[in-house]
């Protein structure tokens, strides 16, 4: 009578939803969600619905991320993705330090943030330099720099992009894209 | 879509791709909405749909426009509805011809360039309403002769314009509200969708008759003042060479049912990402400026010739208020440095000379043009068509930013991406630079998405980023700070914009900005006055004098009164999908756009089930359980002084306030730059002719004729039956787009591990397919390989009438990509899609491919290249291959051919196209070209009809 499947047809639950499926293990553990220290608001970073998350958070790490129930978008569901965002954050590959490829290498080296950034900023400026056009052939203004190209912001907050956008215009590069036209 | 009566899901799988939303579809089914379900494949969508309707991939406009015809002709449209709020009454100008007339164009076709003069579309004038303006052309001479906006060529291309599309000159138009005029919008219409018919669906879509009256019943049953039809769409609809005009013949459809600005109607755009509807209106797009105002052209010199070209102060509606929107703008950009003396700061802005999207960014960086590029959460490597243009690209730059969680095949394809297999790179010999930088996830850090239903939706940060790991805020707030440092002092012109730029945000202990600063840029701030320092509360504040600032004008109001409402949270489930104090949505916190129509033109509800907003004559004032999206105490009824422009020229019904002529456009006068009226044309790899014009392809798309981008032969031209099936992409409930989200994390590998393609039992005995064993699918681009999922889900269908042919579809999801560091990898699907363009958005169209499938793996190394090659040589490919522009005589088909012609048009001349002066148009991007007329595209080879030496290669087992 031990085995799940007889309980559950014998016992009085044939869905397998209660007594059935509760064991000593079971009724000795508690879920992540009752101890973490707190929940925070979230929204799925997936697709464009906007499901409400709630991120649990024990000794300031991500132990486990949910469907809010306040949502009046999603009433507290998720699909298989926003399900598994929890891996989005905790997963074992993810790249936590700046990488940088040289010309012609075979493999990545790592690269402190500081320099990496500062080699960046030499390389936008440069190209920026390069490619510069006051004027177009008629002499018209154009003010522009055909150097440097951007794709990506449909995953990023909108205060992203707009800093992005900001910068980009300021700097006269022109080719600013993302998914909306993919 | 939860209030709908009935629910149209139409080139969307909305249940996979959009599962929590779909909750509002089911709900809606509960209560008692039809589901409909028009979609090439059988899925969970049409699964628990009332009925699936199989359609052939790139045919939508033709069951579209017969869904129109068919309302016209069964008497089914919403007549007070349709007079009072569209442009149905309005009178085109007599130089219009059809597509009816001139065999699959419009009047004002330039086979040279390829693009159209839009002003023989404009409206004829009203002269009463225009007399006593001295500067209209109708106040002078003969209307007949002299046609508002005629005297000016107008051609240019869609991404010259923001939302509000070109200024429209003729916003008081001529009118007929008994719709007989033949001029008039609706006989136009009438006369323009009435050969899309039920048998023309069947032999075009090959969707049986009684499928189409199916569906047409039951559209118009559920349409009208009680009740309301609801149609939802996604990149199924977008990603054509004709994709913006798919929507806009639903519009069309939606207008004469009355269904837009109502509780359970509209159209609604299933978006695809997170913050996808956020990254348009606060755009990361090269033609757009915050708020869909558009980017600066060359042309546009002053701010003044740029404001003349968004809106016309003499126009209707908000758009007229441009000039305030732009120099808010620019004053939050550029602050005090933005002066009346110095244009507030105009000169600053970049200017445009024509496309510079993505796909025209990849030409650069093969040309050497572009050195640097910045990737930033996103994967083009996999995700964007013509994946091998995309690598090839990157393999000329001199430096590559990488900005996210993983390795993504974005930013390993120098060692081990497709090309290095075959051998067409070496690693040692790629010169590329590129750094990778970790990236913080949605939980650490704090800002807004903005989701499909452009409900703008606060994120509080819950932990710090691991590691290195940054916001793309902190990165780029660096960036910018450590450019501007580098560059101070300088006097050269060029880096006054960069210095003179607002660039002060607090940052925490981490170095991390405060986002909620960047929100409150957006929203704005008066700058001097009593209200000096205090938020906009909404758009109207802003003002044309420098007086205000605020980032992106469309936002103006998340932040009103000092309180962030992307944040509010203030509902329970019990307010529906509606609640309006959760999150805020633009513009104003409305959740339903133009939803005066939801009321009478006196303002009462249609109907009492259907009631949203109203006139409240005690009150003076509309009410009701959205935010009234109209002036908020314009009576119904009032009648605009003839002078006015902006919203004080807003009548009573003229419920579209952002449309210049305040009404639905059915005919679209202006702005559309493919033609007023939706017309079917065939894919750029159609697998058959086009039986509805001799035109076979849209003759405005934008072609990139190129080796590495061959398409295949037209249909009916020699070698086209090479790549004899129609191959269409989707997505998996279980990955995201090109897998950078989902390819790494385990579990959702584990539920969807292997790139297959979904083939019909009768194509898979056709080509001697093996369930779950390997498939070869090649294109006139690449080949990849997929396991094999036989399933009666994909329908072979008869199309063609008399001549009817057999068209196989083949399904293939395309979240898969080559390289070494995902949980799960294989080829992907965007290496087989060409890259043409349709000509408003720039768009590729990815929905239709052409291609042959056959069993087992595909070839490795330089064998692939060679199997690839080998089709190509089969098929005659050159680059001029189904790249042809006009493919029927273009000529007026005369009097006797138009029945519906008015008198004056029999007498009408000939209308040659582009017969007046053109205005210098910005000459193509470096990658792109329109079709030219195809007697000047003939393949330089005649294609080789002898069969190959050798069978392609079955490939091997590796």
């Amino acid at each position: 009578m031990g085995w799940p499947v007889l309980r559950q047809f014998l016992g009085g639950d044939p869905l397998g939803r209660s007594s059935s499926v509760v064991s000593r293990k079971t009724t000795e553990i508690t879920p992540r969600t009752t101890t973490a220290d707190r929940a925070v608001q979230s929204v799925c970073p997936y697709c464009a619905v906007g499901c409400g998350q709630k991120v649990f958070v024990s000794d300031e790490k991500v132990v486990q991320i949910e469907g809010d129930p306040e949502s009046p978008i999603s009433r507290g569901r998720l699909c298989p993705k926003g399900s598994a965002s929890e891996q989005l954050v905790n997963s074992d590959t993810r790249q936590t330090t700046v990488l940088y490829r040289a010309p012609r290498a075979k493999d990545w080296q790592e690269m402190d943030l500081e320099t990496a950034t500062e080699m960046v900023v030499d390389r936008f400026l440069e190209s920026r330099r390069n490619k510069w056009q006051d004027v177009d052939e008629h002499g018209r203004h154009l003010g522009r720099t055909m150097g440097i190209a951007s794709l990506g912001g449909a995953t990023l907050d909108n205060e992203e992009n707009y800093l992005i956008k900001k910068l980009f215009t300021a700097a006269g590069a022109i080719q600013i894209e993302n998914q909306a036209r993919i | 879509m939860a209030n709908a009566d009935c629910i149209i899901i139409q080139g969307s799988n909305m249940a996979e791709a959009h599962p929590v939303g779909f909750q509002w579809v089911t709900e809606a089914k509960a209560r008692g909405a039809k589901v409909i379900h028009v979609d090439p494949r059988f899925s969970r969508t049409s699964a628990v749909a009332d009925k699936h309707v199989p359609i052939r991939a790139g045919s939508d406009i033709v069951l579209l426009g017969a869904l129109i015809n068919y309302v016209i002709e069964h008497e089914k449209w919403f007549n007070d509805y349709v007079v009072a709020y569209t442009n149905a009454a309005s009178i085109i100008n007599e130089d219009f011809r059809d597509t009816e007339d001139l065999d699959g164009l419009f009047s004002g076709f330039d086979p040279e360039t390829g693009g159209y003069d839009m002003s023989s579309w404009s409206y004829e004038p009203d002269r009463a309403a225009h007399s006593g303006n001295p500067g209209d052309p109708g106040n002078d001479g003969d209307a007949a002769a002299e046609q508002d906006g005629a005297e000016e060529s107008v051609e240019a291309a869609g991404d010259q314009y923001g939302m509000g599309g070109p200024e429209l000159d003729v916003s008081k138009p001529r009118r007929d509200e008994t719709l007989q005029h033949p001029r008039s919008v609706f006989q136009i219409l009438k006369r323009h969708y009435s050969r899309y018919t039920p048998e023309m669906v069947r032999d075009v879509c090959g969707i049986s008759i009684e499928d189409f009256e199916l569906l047409a019943r039951t559209v118009t049953e559920n349409s009208g003042r009680e009740r309301t039809t609801c149609f939802a769409y996604a990149v199924g609809w977008t990603q054509h060479t004709v994709g913006a005009q798919y929507i806009r013949t639903a519009t069309i459809l939606q207008l004469l049912l009355g269904n837009m600005g109502r509780p359970g109607g509209g159209i609604m755009a299933l978006r695809g990402h997170a913050s996808i509807q956020g990254s348009t209106d606060i755009p990361t797009l090269f033609n757009l400026l915050p708020g869909y105002l558009p980017m600066p052209t060359v042309e546009k010199e002053d701010l003044a010739t740029y404001l003349d070209g968004i809106a016309s102060k003499k126009q209707k509606g908000y758009w007229a208020n441009a000039d305030a929107y732009t120099i808010s703008l620019l004053k939050a950009w550029w602050g005090d440095a933005a002066t009346e003396e110095n244009d507030w700061g105009y000169g600053y802005l970049p200017r445009l000379t024509g496309p510079h999207g993505t796909y025209q960014t990849v030409e650069g960086m093969m040309a050497g043009e572009v050195e640097g590029y910045f990737i930033l959460g996103q994967n083009p490597a996999v995700g964007s068509a013509n994946g091998r243009m995309q690598r090839m690209g990157m393999a000329n730059l001199k430096w590559l930013v990488v900005r996210d969680f993983q390795l993504i095949e974005s930013a390993t394809w120098w060692k081990d991406g497709p090309e290095i297999e075959t051998g067409e790179l070496r690693t040692e010999d790629i010169e590329t630079e590129v750094f990778f930088f970790p990236a913080a996830n949605h939980v650490e850090k704090a800002g807004t998405f903005t989701q499909t239903q452009r409900l703008v939706q606060w994120r509080h940060q819950a932990v710090q980023p691991p590691g290195d790991a940054q916001s793309e805020l902190q990165f780029f707030y660096e960036v910018g700070r450590r450019i501007r440092a580098r560059l101070a002092g300088s006097t050269d012109p060029q880096d006054r914009a960069l210095l003179d730029l607002t660039w002060d945000y607090p940052v925490d202990e981490h170095g991390e900005p405060d986002g909620d600063a960047v929100l409150q840029e957006i929203n704005g701030r008066h700058l001097t006055g009593p209200d000096a320092g205090k938020h906009l509360s909404t758009f109207n504040e802003m003002k044309a004098d420098g007086s205000t600032e605020g980032g992106c004008w469309i936002y103006t109001g998340v932040y009103a009164d000092g309180i962030n409402h992307a944040a509010d949270r203030e509902t329970g489930v019990a307010d529906g999908p509606a609640g309006k104090e959760w999150g805020w949505a633009w513009p104003a916190n409305r959740r339903i756009l133009y939803n005066r129509a939801s009321a009478d033109p006196e303002g009462k509800p249609w109907s009492e089930r259907k009631k949203l907003v109203w006139w409240d004559e005690d009150e003076g004032r509309w009410v009701g359980n959205d935010v009234p999206d109209f002036p908020v105490t314009l009576a119904p009824g009032t009648i605009p002084d003839p002078e006015a422009g902006g919203p004080a020229a807003l009548a009573g019904d003229d419920a579209f306030i952002m449309q210049a002529d305040g009404k639905g456009w059915l005919f679209a006068p202006k702005g559309m730059v493919d033609g007023p009226l939706p017309t079917h044309y065939e894919a750029q790899e159609s697998p058959v002719p086009n039986v509805m014009y001799a035109q076979q392809h849209n003759p405005t798309r934008v072609t990139v004729p190129r080796s590495d981008n061959y398409s295949k032969p037209s249909a009916g031209m020699p070698g086209a039956d090479v790549y004899p099936f129609l191959f269409t992409t989707y997505r998996l409930t279980e990955h995201h787009t090109a897998g950078g989200m989902s390819r790494w994390l385990p579990y959702l590998s584990e539920l969807q591990p292997e790139m297959f393609c979904e083939v019909s039992p009768e194509l898979a005995a056709e080509r001697g397919l093996e369930p779950y064993d390997w498939a070869t699918i090649v294109s006139p681009r690449a080949a990849i390989e997929a396991k094999v999922l036989v399933t009666e889900r994909m329908r072979p269908l008869r199309i063609g009438g008399a001549d009817a042919q057999t068209v196989h579809q083949i399904g293939l999801p395309y979240h898969w990509g080559v390289g070494g560091d995902a949980v799960v990898s294989g080829d992907s699907a965007n290496d087989l899609i060409g890259v043409t363009l349709d000509p408003n958005v720039l768009i590729q169209g990815s929905k239709v491919g052409a291609c042959d499938i056959i069993p087992g793996r595909r070839p490795r190394g330089t064998d692939l290249l060679d199997f690839v090659a080998g089709y190509q040589r089969r098929a005659g490919l050159t680059v001029d291959s189904g790249n042809e522009g006009v493919t029927g005589t273009g000529e007026d088909a005369g009097p006797e051919a138009d029945p519906m012609a008015p008198p004056e048009m029999t007498s009408a001349r000939p209308h040659p196209p582009a017969d007046g002066p053109v205005v210098p148009h910005d000459p193509p991007g470096p990658l792109g070209r329109k079709p030219r007329p195809r007697d000047s595209q003939q393949p330089s080879q005649q294609p080789s009809r002898q069969p190959p030496a050798t069978e392609p290669r079955t490939g091997r087992e590796d």
